[in-house]
């Protein structure tokens, strides 16, 4: 393995550990993403439901799908401008309302325009037609894992590593355009983005400078030779009766290619997870495929991979909560999905649950552009799975070989299985 | 019954057209439109009610109608 595979694994944090979650809530201790449903439930059950730390700058984490959507709807006090919690310093970011990675960090007005521009490609009628692609792809990675597993005689695949991963990164890279050999470079820079959080911000500096020497080139590359993909698209297409500023471009292409991978991958992993670990419910999707899109529901209800943040952009008293100018907010859709108020038998997963309003793509206008194509991928891929391979459990009984996510992604990051053959 | 979209608050999410492709359809922006007037026949008030009951946004409701 190479030494940036290992790295997306491993994340040493600045900040020590976390004793008290209500008061030091710190999403890149990796005690968070493993236990998070328990420690939700345990800040929110003590009378709390908005969690604070001092940490990155001061943050405040509302809980409970009202609060959570209270703040997804408010973009007077809150702003996009950065989504990702970091140390860096919040006048560091590119202002409101465009923001670095435009319309994920934009704000209205013109949030918008630039959202406005991307939709088309990802409304439902333009994905339908990709399953095919990812079938196949699904596909060959089987394949791949599964002669390994024969190769080795121990019958263990790892379905993070050899799965799951690499399906969503190989599809946004041929939607944009990218050499398909360059997958093992997004996921370090999906990392470097997403779970390289809480390290010196010089250091989180030249990882996004990387990121975005890599994007030029592919800008240079397709500016000699346009071809239809969305790289292309973003080059030619108008707003405003102009072409896209050059950040622009490189920031919605930057956008692209880190918000698909880790999100998609992590919704992958955590549903093969659980059906690792409850064999009734494999066995029932495994006799009725047909039930698979109502489960992959519930399983983004249960284990949304997706908390977004804002930064305070006015000083104002959130419910008792004294927000000031520039405070991170985390917006925690997973902990609003487990929220009992909303959700009957909220904390148990639920194969079958027909009414399901889950908030794992977001809320309000920044609802997940990819929304479709992650549907899309998820069902095609559990399905492969458990056609492919219907008796699996966890290599190791205890989980103590899953390793899970930092930050505000939450997924297996390695998830090694026992197959039966 | 009709069902009645509420195009402000609708998102985008297509669960919707997922669920309910007899009643909703989506544009090219992936926005979620009813299909006709929103007539809701016997046969489909099933579907209706779990179009409203998976909608994040809120955005969907039923009329009764006269």
């Amino acid at each position: 393995m190479s030494e940036r595979s290992e790295r997306i694994i491993v994340t040493a944090s600045t900040y020590r550990a976390v004793t008290d979650w209500a008061t030091d809530l710190d999403h890149a201790d990796p005690a968070y993403n493993r236990n998070a449903p328990a420690i939700w439930r345990e800040i929110v059950d003590s009378g709390c439901p908005v969690a604070h730390s001092d940490r990155y700058g001061g943050m405040w984490t509302p809980l409970t799908h009202e609060l959570v959507s209270q703040v997804a709807y408010d973009t007077e006090n809150f702003t996009s401008r950065a989504v990702v919690v970091s140390r860096t310093n919040a006048e560091d970011f590119i202002e409101a309302p465009v923001g670095g990675a435009p319309p994920i960090t934009s704000d209205p007005p013109f949030h918008h325009h630039a959202r406005r521009l991307l939709l088309p490609a990802f409304a439902p009628k333009v994905i339908e037609p990709w399953e095919e692609e990812v079938r196949e792809l699904c596909r060959a990675r089987l394949d791949e894992a599964l002669a390994s597993a024969a190769e080795t005689g121990e019958g263990l695949i790892d379905a993070a590593t050899q799965y799951a991963q690499h399906i969503p990164a190989n599809v946004i890279g041929r939607m944009l355009g990218l050499p398909p050999e360059d997958d093992e470079l997004f996921r370090g820079f999906v990392h470097d983005a997403l779970e390289a959080i809480d390290i010196e911000t010089s250091e989180r500096g030249a990882n996004f400078e990387r990121l975005e020497a890599y994007l030029d080139v592919q800008i240079v590359e397709h500016l000699e030779n346009p071809r239809d993909d969305l790289i292309s698209y973003l080059l030619n297409v108008q707003l405003f009766d102009q072409p896209l500023s050059p950040r622009h471009v490189r920031g919605s292409i930057a956008l692209l290619l880190i918000a698909g991978i880790d999100t998609t991958w992590s919704a992958i992993g955590s549903s093969l997870w659980h059906l690792a670990t409850h064999p009734e419910d494999r066995r029932r999707l495994v006799a009725e495929p047909d039930l698979i899109p109502v489960a992959i529901e519930e399983f983004l209800r249960a284990f949304a991979p997706v908390t977004m943040a804002r930064l305070v952009a006015k000083d104002h008293d959130f419910h008792g909560c004294p927000m000031e100018v520039d405070d991170w907010v985390l917006l925690p859709f997973p902990a609003a999905n487990r929220d009992p108020a909303v959700f009957d038998r909220a904390d148990e997963v639920v194969i079958d649950r027909l009414e399901n309003r889950h908030a794992a793509f977001g809320l309000g206008i920044h609802r997940c552009l990819g929304s479709n194509l992650a549907r899309l991928e998820l069902c095609v891929a559990v399905e492969e799975f458990l056609g492919r391979i219907p008796d699996f459990e966890l290599a190791d009984p205890t989980g103590d070989g899953v390793v899970w996510s930092v930050g505000q992604i939450r997924g297996p990051r390695a998830l090694p299985f026992r197959i039966q053959p | 019954m009709r069902v009645v979209l509420d195009a402000e608050k609708c998102q985008g999410h297509n669960r919707c057209y997922a669920l309910a492709p007899e009643l909703f359809d989506v544009d090219d922006f992936g926005q979620a439109v009813v299909i006709g007037d929103g007539t809701v026949t016997p046969d489909r008030e099933d579907k209706a009610h779990l179009a409203v009951a998976n909608c994040p946004e809120y955005a969907i409701s039923i009329e009764a109608q006269a």
